[in-house]
């Protein structure tokens, strides 16, 4: 219980700091931001008229504390383009993000796993280089350079994939998954390179314990040793990995959503950072890195519940 | 298994000699001027006269490649700089004087790794001109938090050893017993550290080229050449393959660099 | 080399037969592979318990995972044949017949309990696994027999430690269930690995009490494996001294402690602290086990013996009996007064 709370007392302080990162950001420009919004043509009273409603007319540490109050109240303002609360904003454009970051996690597993076994039953062989060299160049390779060899392949030459249109998945599930499919395997390129290796790794280790010959000394099938016993124990530090990478991930959706013009996030983001919408610039990182931390901070107390040594303490 | 892993160190200076080279080759020379444009020859497929096509603007891609390399090494050079510089200021002053300014030190980092690298770099992007300069600046503070970490990992590890507290008795001050004691022990850590940084930052900088968001032309860029290159794939898929595969060379190259040097330290203990 | 005499009960044949076994591990490139047991020959009857004894590195271990062709990565049996209950050559079983014979005729226990049992699964998942597989148990039979089992070996509230995992119980409780899961299927012969070494003293008594209770209760037979004498004073009515990869003596218990032929064993008695040598120096044999690739052509122990000569150094002697089967490997034991130089 300790734990806990002293982790949430950690993830507090974290999330306080990136809030105040956030807005100093964007209170550190010399200058006057307002002025800086509307251009050198505006007018006195325009820029008054906007002081106000920015707030940036008041001492800094009350803008911050009532920035900080509405945040947590997940009232970021309004955006200045679109003239709608910001919370709403990101709302409207989260089903999107989150379906690609959850197929992109569903690709990873799927074929991160298995993949990880073959290159532990690889070691030694030549195919282990083979391995060595497809993890090196999948980490290497830019997700965005990767989504656009995709459409390249798979949208114009194949034609499998019509290529910068987006649906909804309340129009057409199908279409919507197939929209969704290249920049899902774009993103997940990286994160099974990461898996296979982190799998691999933890097999290897787990496979020279001395439980494993136990296993055997039981009468089990290979098969048996390795899912029952080995796997089990293996993949644990592996899908740990995987939550804490989340962050990349989304960082990578951030790109990715822009080769595909796919409306989410990420390319809300580039819009408002594009249009100098600072409500929503602003929103829309506190949004996203609290949400990386809290995702951070469930996957560590997951792992301290899924590992019995640490759970039965 | 001692073969494979030269292999990485191997490979990688390999890798990144040859970029290198091209960098140094394209401040003196390319075969066609990296900016002259040229409708008439646009978006051509590979030709003797020019190895990688040209663009859309008729500007020969393999001329443009290269000067892209300085880009890549300038922003990778001076974002580790500025990393490197700011992880050893907290770094050093987090692992020297401990208890409450480790931990406030250490909170401000962590929470500086929260971000995600190119979030970060949005942000401070957003807040000032899409320049050269931003990009380098907002990698190199992006880099801080891992450079901080294995240099107060280091300081706290040898604060203790044997050899520093001699030292000490001999009256070393402090300055001395940070550069010439112990830094040396962490010299290879910091390495791989930077090597790991570089590939990085240069990833990081073709995102933000890529949205527009990072070096503005006239200066040269692959992230960008690949943004511009995308509208034209239909027309000419050969412009979006070259910048692609030079940001994944230069990426693996010191990626391979970094793990090999870290097998080597890990195989002399 | 077969010894001369063979170790049979009446015309019984023996449970387990092990005749001149060598194993070899094999090095990377065209490096010929290295010999780890040279030849080994040991019986061990129904209802007998046989002990191996030997200091870390003579072969010891490797002569027990043989057996259940448990060898790890790069040994292989080059050569010699391991029958069971005179009928099962499972020196050249495929891995498929020698899984069944695995947990279920013959079983093992190590040394270690706490690396030998899965840290992430719960006691009652690994007990009752061999007894699903091999009895074909239902999940709720299989988990009223573990309860029985585990009450059987002595252990407190069995049903509470079902859902228990291995890092809850102490050393002793958790070589109790490696035994428990061990005798779970009524093998006919019980394997032991040093299974007293990781323990407390006071443990290790208790744990060799519950071997022998299940040895009179289900008649299995033991092949005790293990580095400490007293073990084998209490447990063994045959013994082996290995030395190298060779069987250097072997004998009744009594013969080997009372008669020793070789001068190894002599000296590893010697070297048991007993309160008759207080505060006198401790007898230890000089020198060390030579590694795999500095066995000579000499009888192995020649370097350190101090009774070698010239002929110790050159020829490897044969493994010979004398009285009773009795028997050792020195050219010094087939001469007369043989127990000269036995009682150094």
């Amino acid at each position: 219980m300790h734990y806990v709370v002293r982790r949430l007392l950690t993830l507090l302080l974290t999330v306080l700091f990136v809030l105040l990162l956030t807005f100093a950001a964007f209170r550190i420009i010399p200058g006057n931001p307002a002025l800086a919004i509307l251009g050198t043509e505006a007018t006195e009273a325009q820029i008054e008229l906007l002081e106000a409603k920015l707030g940036t007319n008041r001492p800094l540490a009350e803008q911050f504390t009532d920035w900080l109050a509405a945040a947590f109240r997940f009232d970021f303002g309004e955006s200045l383009r679109f003239a709608e609360p910001v919370a709403r904003l990101i709302v409207s454009r989260l089903p999107v993000t989150v379906s690609l970051a959850a197929m992109a996690l569903g690709i990873t597993v799927s074929f991160g796993i298995p993949l990880g076994i073959i290159a532990a039953g690889a070691r030694g062989k030549a195919a282990d280089l083979l391995v060595s060299i497809g993890t090196q160049l999948g980490l290497a390779i830019p997700s965005f350079w990767m989504g656009i060899l995709l459409i390249l392949v798979f949208g114009l030459a194949l034609k499998w994939f019509a290529v910068s249109t987006f649906t909804p998945w309340s129009e057409n599930p199908w279409l919507a998954f197939k929209s969704l499919l290249l920049p899902a395997v774009a993103l997940a390129i990286p994160q099974i390179a990461i898996v296979v290796r982190y799998l691999r790794n933890s097999l290897l280790e787990q496979l020279g314990q001395d439980y494993v010959r136990t296993a055997r000394s039981k009468g089990l099938r290979e098969s048996a040793v390795l899912f029952r016993h080995v796997l089990k124990n293996a993949l644990l530090p592996v899908m740990t990995i995987l939550g804490i990478n989340f962050g990349e991930v989304l960082a990578g959706s951030l790109v990715v959503e822009q080769v595909f013009t796919l409306p989410g996030i990420g390319t809300l983001l580039i819009t408002a950072i594009g249009n100098r919408d600072y409500p929503l610039v602003q929103g829309l990182v506190a949004f996203i890195a609290f949400t990386v931390i809290a995702i951070n901070f469930a996957v560590d107390l997951s792992y301290r519940w899924l590992d019995p040594k640490i759970r039965l303490r | 298994m001692r073969g494979m892993r030269n292999f990485s160190l191997v490979l990688g200076t390999l890798f990144v000699s040859i970029l290198f080279v091209i960098m140094l080759v394209s401040l003196f020379y390319t075969p066609h001027p990296p900016n002259e444009m040229n409708v008439r020859e646009r978006l051509q497929a590979p030709s003797a006269r020019h190895l990688l096509g040209t663009d859309n603007f008729g500007r020969d891609v393999f001329s443009r490649v290269m000067v892209g390399a300085q880009t890549a090494f300038q922003v990778g050079a001076v974002s580790v700089a500025i990393g490197l510089a700011g992880g050893f200021l907290i770094g050093t002053l987090a692992g020297y004087a401990g208890r409450w300014v480790d931990e406030l030190l250490m909170r401000a980092t962590d929470a500086l790794l929260a971000f995600p690298g190119i979030l970060l770099a949005l942000l401070l992007v957003s807040v000032t001109k899409p320049s050269l300069f931003q990009t380098m600046l907002a990698i190199g503070i992006l880099s801080i938090p891992s450079f901080a970490r294995v240099i107060r990992a280091g300081v706290l590890q040898q604060k203790e050893a044997d050899y520093v507290k001699a030292a000490r008795g001999l009256g070393a001050g402090y300055a001395n017993l940070i550069f010439v004691q112990i830094m040396p022990n962490i010299a290879s850590a910091i390495v791989t550290t930077a090597a790991l940084n570089f590939s990085t930052a240069i990833l990081i900088e073709a995102a933000l080229s890529y949205l527009g968001l990072g070096v503005q032309p006239p200066d040269p860029s692959w992230g960008r050449m690949l943004n511009e290159a995308q509208s034209y794939l239909a027309k000419s898929p050969w412009f979006a393959l070259a910048p692609g595969v030079l940001i994944t060379l230069s990426v693996l190259g010191f990626n391979l660099l970094g793990d090999g040097i870290r097998d080597l330290r890990d195989n002399s203990i | 080399m077969r010894m001369t005499a063979e170790a049979a009960t009446g015309t019984e044949t023996p449970l387990l037969d092990i005749r001149d076994l060598r194993v070899q591990l094999r090095r990377g490139g065209d490096r010929s592979p290295l010999s780890v047991l040279d030849g080994v020959t040991l019986t061990v009857n129904r209802g007998e318990t046989v002990g191996i004894v030997g200091e870390s590195g003579c072969g010891k271990s490797v002569l027990s995972l043989s057996i259940l062709g448990l060898l790890p990565g790069g040994m292989r049996i080059g050569g010699g044949e391991i029958w069971y209950d005179g009928r099962h050559p499972l020196h050249r079983m495929s891995g498929r017949e020698i899984r069944s014979f695995r947990g279920k005729e013959i079983a093992m226990i190590f040394q270690d309990p706490m690396s030998s049992l899965n840290p992430g699964l719960s006691i009652g998942d690994q007990v009752t696994e061999t007894l699903r597989l091999h009895l074909g148990q239902s999940r709720r039979e299989a988990k009223e027999h573990a309860v029985r089992l585990l009450r059987k070996v002595g252990l407190p509230r069995p049903e509470s430690l079902l859902e228990a995992y291995p890092h809850q119980l102490s050393g002793g409780m958790r070589q109790r269930v490696m035994i428990a899961i061990a005798v779970s299927c009524n093998p006919g012969l019980l394997i032991a690995d040093e299974p007293t070494t990781a323990l407390d003293v006071t443990i290790q008594a208790q744990i060799l009490d519950l071997m022998r209770t299940i040895r009179e209760e289900d008649g299995t037979s033991i092949l005790l494996i293990t580095h400490d004498f007293s073990v084998i004073a209490d447990m063994c009515d045959r013994v082996l001294v290995m030395y190298a990869g060779q069987i250097l003596e072997s004998g009744t218990v009594d013969d080997l402690f009372e008669r020793p032929l070789h001068p190894y064993t002599a000296g590893l008695l010697r070297s048991i602290p007993t309160p008759e040598k207080k505060n006198r120096p401790l007898y230890s044999i000089e020198g060390r086990v030579p590694a795999l690739h500095e066995r000579g052509a000499g009888c192995r122990f020649a370097a350190r013996c101090p009774h070698a000569v010239e002929r110790c150094r050159t020829e490897n002697p044969e493994l010979v009996a004398y009285r009773d089967n009795h028997a050792a490997r020195c050219f010094l034991a087939e001469t007369e007064g043989v127990h000269r130089h036995a009682a150094v």
